[in-house]
């Protein structure tokens, strides 16, 4: 390499320095760090047990024990130490855990139940927002629809205001319809919520991929829905799944609504934990257990989708 | 293959019309090319014919068969677009086969079909590439061969050239009046570039603010352009205009220009006094002593085997071709020599061309 050559690469644009390389990575792992602290310290809490969750200063090192588990899972009754010892000796471990404690299990809690109003209300909404969604935003793409900008406008005002805004009066409608506490109801409401945000971000990538791809299939035999479906679709995907993941955040995290509009049946996990605090004391292990539990759909909806969301992020920032 | 025949086809999009009543018919085996400047209505002429726009008014004929409201699928037409449009999570293959897999073909006689195209194109040993791996004229030919496969009625080519780089272009060019000559296939070409069509076409059609101004064979178009829009797009440096005032008489064999009397090919109309113009083609002037028009020689561009020289007369400037021998000094005072039995005359008010012995029987669109 010739002297102005090194030079040249001394003082590049294109390339930084190892220093300013060192600097970046630094920063970027401080970031990491500040924000992963508080979910390892939940996954921590977790497994501690219930002293050990409130001391002070708080332990990093610990006794790990899976009580927080066990007392998320079950409904427990305290009994005297005379009831439990005239007890047959426990059958399982967790059994033997909680007489320990002078309690004995009374059933299974609801956090099962719960979880899966979770599953079913998040991804079913997610779902309906993003197949709604693509649709509508085919055809803003697409086609020449009369008041088409007034129409994206209105979507869009649709999240001009918080939604919690227009609460009572959907419990009120709610309640008419008898869909409060139902699962469809809180589908049906978070679809709502989402599809503005899902018309406008799927627009977006639809209107970068070129009409021709289409029109070339059209043109060799397919229908205008094969063609949505074989040929624009598998091009959509990174949108698509930037979208979904989007949508099932908020719908996944939803408080104000569900606190509201659900109680018992299609009672979701947001409202749902909150509730753990009360029963019998502050028992943090077990909330520590239900969020780490929460959390976990979503880590692994976001890590199965990461290679198209990161493309999906920053879409139309660079052509490809 | 198939004759297409276009009547009264009018497209509007709101307040705008691309396309105003053009009437022509596209004869069977015909590399027809449409050539004119963006906006001029061609591409949406195309899309109408392939059906992907349906026409506001009129009606497209295949094969005497109106085919105005039919779906796009349903017409048999093929279409090769400027982008190519190869889909981007198929091979070259796939990509080739696809037209086939819509239809609901076996396998089997895809992969067969699929084989013969791409031997056809030398494109054999690409089959199984992405086609994001492949150069401009590559895909290009994956293009073309998504379009043979299928072996359609005819081809409609939306600019398929306009990608490439100009090296690249003129390479194609062959390949594909070759690959014409071979299937004798319909084709339709839209193209703003000149030079692809007149290498090309048959018969080309110049559009010019969503009507046909002109259509005609290669020759007739640069020959004898029914308009000034033609003889202005096609050629380049393109012609000449002199202006002037005049009336015309059938059976005139020359025109009272200014002050002096030019030899012009047989009038064959009768026209009262209007502003006029003359037209010529660079290659048509000479330089002469005695020339009717005089002039100062403002510049010169050489191009190898000729030059162009501009000169400034009192009529406006003119380009006029020379072989690139001639000498000639910037600011020198010169005659220009017009060749009589070339000359071309307009009318300024409407644009089209005044018929003479040599702009007979020109077609407008």
């Amino acid at each position: 390499m010739t002297a102005a050559a090194t030079r040249s690469t001394a003082h590049s644009i294109v390339e930084a320095s190892p220093r300013t390389k060192a600097f970046a990575g630094g920063l970027v792992i401080l970031y990491a760090v500040i924000t992963i602290l508080p979910l390892l310290w939940i996954v921590a809490t977790a497994f501690k047990s219930q002293s050990d969750a409130i001391a002070y200063p708080p332990k990093v090192i610990f006794e790990p024990t899976l009580e927080g588990y066990v007392n998320l899972f079950t409904v427990r009754t305290r009994q005297t130490p005379d009831f439990i010892a005239k007890l047959p000796p426990p059958e399982t471990w967790y059994d033997k855990l909680v007489r320990k404690r002078d309690m004995v299990i009374a059933g299974p809690s609801k956090v099962v139940p719960r979880f899966v109003n979770s599953l079913i209300i998040g991804f079913g909404s997610t779902f309906l927002a993003v197949f709604l969604g693509t649709l509508a935003a085919y055809a803003f793409s697409r086609f020449r629809i009369p008041l088409a900008d007034d129409l994206l406008f209105f979507i869009l005002s649709t999240r001009m205001m918080p939604p919690v805004a227009v609460a009572i009066p959907i419990y009120l409608m709610y309640r008419q319809l008898n869909l409060t506490d139902t699962r469809l109801g809180m589908i049906l409401l978070y679809t709502a919520v989402n599809v503005s945000l899902a018309v406008w971000l799927l627009k977006g990538f639809i209107d970068e991929i070129p009409r021709e791809y289409e029109e070339a299939a059209l043109v060799d035999g397919y229908t205008r829905l094969q063609a949505l479906r074989k040929v624009v679709l598998p091009q959509a995907v990174t949108g698509i799944a930037a979208t979904a993941i989007f949508c099932l955040i908020f719908s996944w995290n939803e408080y104000a609504f569900a606190v509201l509009l659900t109680s018992g049946e299609a009672q979701t996990m947001p409202p749902f934990i909150p509730f753990i605090i009360g029963e019998g004391g502050q028992d943090w292990p077990a909330v520590a257990a239900a969020t780490t539990l929460f959390v976990v759909p979503i880590v692994m909806f976001t890590v199965l989708l990461r290679k198209h969301l990161l493309r999906g992020i920053t879409f139309g920032a660079v052509r490809k | 293959m198939a004759q297409i025949r276009i009547e009264n086809l009018r497209k509007s999009f709101d307040q705008f019309t691309a396309v105003e009543g053009s009437t022509f018919t596209i004869d069977d085996g015909t590399f027809f090319a449409m050539l004119g400047p963006s906006g001029c209505g061609k591409t949406t002429t195309l899309r109408m014919i392939a059906g992907l726009e349906l026409p506001t008014e009129g009606k497209i004929l295949l094969d005497g068969e109106d085919v105005t409201f039919h779906r796009a699928a349903a017409r048999d037409i093929a279409f090769v677009f400027q982008l190519f449009a190869l889909y981007p999570h198929m091979n070259v293959g796939e990509n080739i086969g696809f037209p086939l897999k819509c239809q609901g073909m076996a396998r089997r006689e895809i992969r067969e079909r699929v084989q013969e195209t791409a031997r056809m194109l030398r494109i054999e040993h690409l089959l199984s590439s992405k086609t994001s791996k492949l150069s401009g004229g590559d895909r290009q030919r994956v293009a073309l061969g998504r379009a043979m496969v299928r072996r359609p009625k005819a081809f409609l080519m939306d600019e398929p050239l306009g990608a490439l780089d100009a090296e690249f272009r003129h390479l194609m060019c062959g390949e594909l009046r070759d690959l014409h000559d071979r299937i004798k296939a319909t084709t339709v070409y839209v193209t703003h570039d000149q030079l692809e069509a007149m290498s090309m076409a048959d018969q080309i059609a110049v559009m010019n603010k969503g009507r046909v101004e002109q259509i005609g064979t290669p020759q007739e178009v640069y020959d004898r352009p029914a308009s000034m829009f033609v003889a202005d797009f096609i050629g380049s440096p393109p012609m000449n205009f002199l202006r002037f005032e005049g009336g015309l008489r059938s059976g005139d064999r020359a025109i009272s220009f200014h002050d002096t009397r030019l030899a012009v090919p047989e009038i064959r109309e009768d026209r009262a006094s209007a502003p006029l113009a003359l037209g010529v083609r660079p290659e048509h002037i000479r330089f002469a002593d005695a020339g009717a028009v005089r002039g100062e020689v403002f510049g010169a561009e050489y191009l190898g085997t000729t030059q162009i020289v501009t000169v400034d007369t009192a009529y406006g400037r003119v380009a006029a071709r020379l072989p690139s021998s001639a000498s000639v000094q910037i600011g020198e005072t010169i005659g220009l020599d017009f060749a009589a039995e070339r000359l071309a005359l307009f009318d300024i008010g409407s644009g089209r061309a005044i018929r003479t012995a040599s702009a007979e029987g020109v077609r407008h669109g």
